[in-house]
């Protein structure tokens, strides 16, 4: 119970933080939504990372690298650590000038302008909305969760998921951009802080990880976990992709135009790849670690699930490789380590630790809020209505409203549809991702490029989806050609989703995007924007 | 620098340690997992290089201008 307690004491200490780091918030819509563009460069950085890392980055990240081996670091980490930093000094720094300089609140009303479009900007709102809608939800199910596992039942999920979306929606209420910021500030110390305690209280408690290390090379079976032989290059290659979907997601677009001055951006895209590393490298390293851990019986039974499913899984019924594919899940890997080998302070310490990477849905409730009132209230006339006082107000009665649908959501739908859903959302935001290039970049880039990316977009995740939900996932190593051209498969269905010529689809769909932003525009450069409005992005 | 930015994305791609989990870097950290730590360190040097020789100064000045 000590955990929960500890789980408990953490919410509270969070709540503070928010409410109070945002009483001195602007009663003005920049003041609420983006802190009166007035975040410090240490707050800046931290919370710009704690945006980036959910529960996926510890929990994910660890569990992948148990069934998956080393590999894990260099398709998620080092790609995000390279893309993610050129691409705020390349687009963020930008984005911030033009946001200082007209004004802009959210990456829409910036497309509004550059392609003088309306309803284009309305689609575009649209897309993005549906594909950030199962971050919330899962972020309720991860905190109904969490506080159920760190409380041994004594909390039940349903009131777990209440207590953390009221939290949540309180700091946000309160607190807006300001408040969610040293929220996320907070939370990322405590990321960073965990992983090198952790690492080295299990590193005691296995007995050293050299021997680790030695008796996993020394076996068949886990000896390729330390390479990557496991996965193709091409494979490998088509993951640099995933990190686009940063650039593009609109609680990072807004949380850019956040900074008091330009230099804030010097530090964060210098320290933003250590960041990554703090973090992951312990997460996955402990991940690979844990396939030694047999003295655990937690980790044993994952490891049985494992075996009997490559031994046996093409004879298996599609619901038995479902059963035993969960059971042999490691996103609780580092829970069980920690449980087995670190003293209790420390278990508390990461129920917190947890509960601050499944509470990252913040930014995203509030960027919805942001985009909701900017893009949809204010610019169909209700700002002019009924005035900025008004507008803030009904940006808090959204976040309400958001946070209500999502927790019932979340009681009613099952975990794995979200969980999916939110990998569709990674390669959704990276094929949108040649909007903002184009917007910043690419002068002859028209409003009907910018919505054939966008329909292409919506279209592709729904195809993607409607894939995957029709032809079951096959067994780990194996793959279902679903369509072939003489001989070579075209689309193939894998144990890990779906591969497009080997390829990840968020590959083709990027590339699609490109394709199409530039054919269309050509095709359509009758509706180039005035020399005026171009003007405006000659920065 | 867009070349050398291009390199530095080439580099993730490294081929040459695939299937080699020895040696054992400090006794205990696979080649290939170093490889990438070391990797992820050399592009927060990048991105010092990269700030210091290429910063867009002239968005601040845009904005000051205002």
């Amino acid at each position: 119970m000590i955990p929960a307690i500890v789980v408990f004491a953490y919410l509270a200490v969070v709540l503070c933080i928010g409410v109070f780091g945002g009483r001195t918030a602007n009663r003005d819509a920049e003041g609420y939504f983006l802190a009166g563009r007035s975040i410090g460069p240490a707050v800046f950085l931290l919370s710009l990372f704690g945006t980036n890392m959910t529960a996926f980055s510890i929990l994910g990240a660890s569990g992948h690298a148990f069934a998956n081996g080393i590999v894990t670091y260099g398709l998620m980490a080092s790609s995000s650590a390279l893309i993610i930093p050129v691409g705020l000094f390349v687009i963020g720094t930008r984005l911030w000038a033009l946001g200082k300089r007209h004004g802009f609140m959210t990456p829409v009303q910036m497309f509004r302008d550059r392609w003088e479009c309306g309803h284009i900007g309305t689609a575009i709102f649209a897309v993005q909305a549906v594909l950030l809608v199962p971050y919330i939800v899962i972020a309720v199910m991860g905190g109904g969760t969490t506080l159920a596992a760190v409380s041994n039942g004594a909390v039940p999920y349903w009131l777990g998921g209440a207590v953390v979306s009221l939290v949540v929606m309180s700091y946000v209420f309160f607190g807006g951009m300001r408040g969610t910021a040293w929220v996320n500030t907070f939370q990322t110390v405590l990321f960073l802080s965990f992983g090198a305690i952790a690492v080295a209280v299990i590193a005691r408690g296995m007995g050293g990880f050299h021997n680790a290390m030695e008796s996993m090379l020394a076996s068949p079976a886990t000896a390729p976990l330390l390479t990557r032989e496991r996965v193709s290059p091409l494979y490998f290659f088509s993951y640099t992709f995933i990190p686009l979907s940063s650039l593009a997601f609109p609680h990072i677009g807004i949380f850019c135009l956040t900074a008091r001055r330009l230099g804030h951006f010097r530090r964060t895209v210098i320290l933003y790849p250590l960041c990554m590393l703090a973090i992951w490298l312990p997460s996955v390293f402990l991940g690979v670690a844990a396939n030694r851990a047999v003295d655990l019986p937690a980790i044993q039974s994952k490891l049985e699930a494992r075996a009997t499913l490559a031994a046996q899984g093409p004879s298996l019924a599609p619901e038995q490789r479902a059963a035993l594919r969960a059971k042999a899940g490691g996103d609780d890997v580092i829970l069980r380590l920690v449980e087995g080998y670190a003293p209790l302070w420390l278990a508390s310490l990461l129920g917190a630790a947890v509960m601050a990477a499944v509470m990252a849905s913040d930014s995203q409730i509030l960027a919805l809020s942001t985009m909701f009132t900017e893009d949809v209230f204010a610019f169909y006339g209700g700002q002019a209505r009924f005035g900025p006082a008004v507008q803030v107000q009904t940006g808090r009665i959204f976040v309400i409203l958001l946070t209500i649908v999502a927790y019932g959501i979340a009681l009613t739908a099952p975990q794995s549809i979200f969980d999916i859903a939110s990998q569709y959302a990674f390669a959704g935001y990276s094929a949108l991702s040649p909007l903002l290039v184009a917007a910043l970049f690419w002068k002859k880039s028209t409003r009907w490029g910018a919505l054939a990316v966008t329909v292409w977009t919506a279209a592709a995740v729904l195809g993607v989806a409607v894939l995957q939900a029709v032809v079951p996932a096959p067994p780990p190593g194996t793959a279902i050609p679903v369509w072939s051209i003489g001989g070579a498969d075209v689309i193939a269905r894998i144990a890990a989703g779906t591969t497009v010529f080997g390829l990840l689809p968020v590959v083709p769909m990027t590339l699609v995007s490109v394709l199409l932003m530039y054919v269309v525009s050509r095709a359509t450069a009758f509706s180039l924007p005035a020399a005026a409005t171009l003007a405006k992005y000659e920065v | 620098m867009a070349l050398i930015t291009a390199l530095v994305y080439l580099l993730h791609q490294d081929f040459w340690f695939w299937r080699s989990a020895r040696p054992l870097v400090f006794g205990f950290l696979p080649i290939g997992l170093f490889y990438h730590a070391a990797y992820t360190v050399g592009i927060s040097l990048f991105m010092w290089i990269l700030v210091r020789t290429h910063w867009p100064s002239h968005l601040e000045d845009a904005h000051d201008e205002r």
